[in-house]
């Protein structure tokens, strides 16, 4: 368990350090996917199914999708074909894609292994959701409406200006 | 038990969150400033579950939501005014909007 464990750090501190030495935004959010997948792993050894899901959908699916998108919106321009034509440099994949690939490959492992954690125990979804609808419901509803001051606020910020 | 995965993924916390640091120190390019502080909160997520692993609760995975809640608002409304920011000024650089106004 702890030769998976400090490979899923090494690949996390790795790939953490290319994203802030890129100069390129793109290839540091594909450097930066990588790392997440790493912590996800992280989360699972220590045994925490739930967050090490949850990593991988919101985090790696959802918020990143969002930097793609507004990193693509930047780049629009009439120069945006060459501008793409010069970025798209498929040796740029081999960093990510193996770090990716070991990744695969410890989840392979993990989940062959019989009794897969480090912390002893594995904490179940299921306590997660009794803790946080119990003691933790003023937190759930301090939440909702942090998310949607986050939309209201997110939405006049990025709206164009209407003249007149 | 091995006390071993534990006590290493607060290392492991630690040198994210010196990485994330670095990061927002070191570039000027806004969106990058925005990348090392989700580096950050990924630091912070990971120093939780390692405590909620080292004492078998599932609080530290609670806070985990939480924190997960306040970095999709975070970015969110970071990347509203990054576009923003491209609008009026026409670049990413952060020192750009550096001087308050008025």
């Amino acid at each position: 368990m702890d030769i998976i464990f400090i490979t899923a750090a090494l690949v996390a501190v790795g790939s953490t350090v290319m994203v802030i030495t890129r100069l390129n935004a793109i290839h540091a959010l594909l450097y930066l996917i990588t790392s997440l997948l790493a912590i996800a792993v992280v989360f699972y050894i220590l045994g925490a199914p739930f967050v090490a899901a949850l990593e991988v959908i919101i985090y790696a699916g959802a918020i990143m999708v969002l930097f793609v998108f507004v990193v693509m919106m930047l780049n629009l321009g009439q120069h945006a074909e060459a501008e793409e034509q010069r970025l798209f440099m498929p040796r740029m994949l081999v960093g990510p894609g193996v770090l990716a690939l070991l990744l695969f490959g410890m989840t392979l492992y993990v989940l062959a292994l019989p009794h897969a954690t480090a912390g002893g125990r594995m904490i179940a979804p299921r306590e997660v959701g009794i803790a946080l609808y119990g003691p933790y419901l003023l937190g759930v509803e301090l939440s909702s409406l942090m998310l949607l001051a986050g939309l209201v606020g997110a939405y006049h910020l990025a709206r164009r200006e209407v003249k007149g | 038990m091995t006390q071993f995965s534990i006590d290493y993924s607060l290392v492991l916390a630690g040198i994210l969150f010196a990485l994330g640091l670095v990061g927002v120190l070191a570039r000027r390019n806004i969106v990058f400033i925005l990348l090392s502080i989700e580096i950050m909160l990924n630091a912070a997520m990971v120093a939780f579950v390692s405590a909620g692993a080292r004492w078998r609760q599932p609080d530290g995975q609670v806070m985990v939501l939480f924190i997960l809640t306040m970095a999709a608002v975070g970015v969110a409304v970071g990347l509203a005014l990054v576009l923003r920011m491209h609008r009026q000024f026409n670049t990413l650089d952060a020192d750009a909007a550096s001087s308050m106004k008025g």
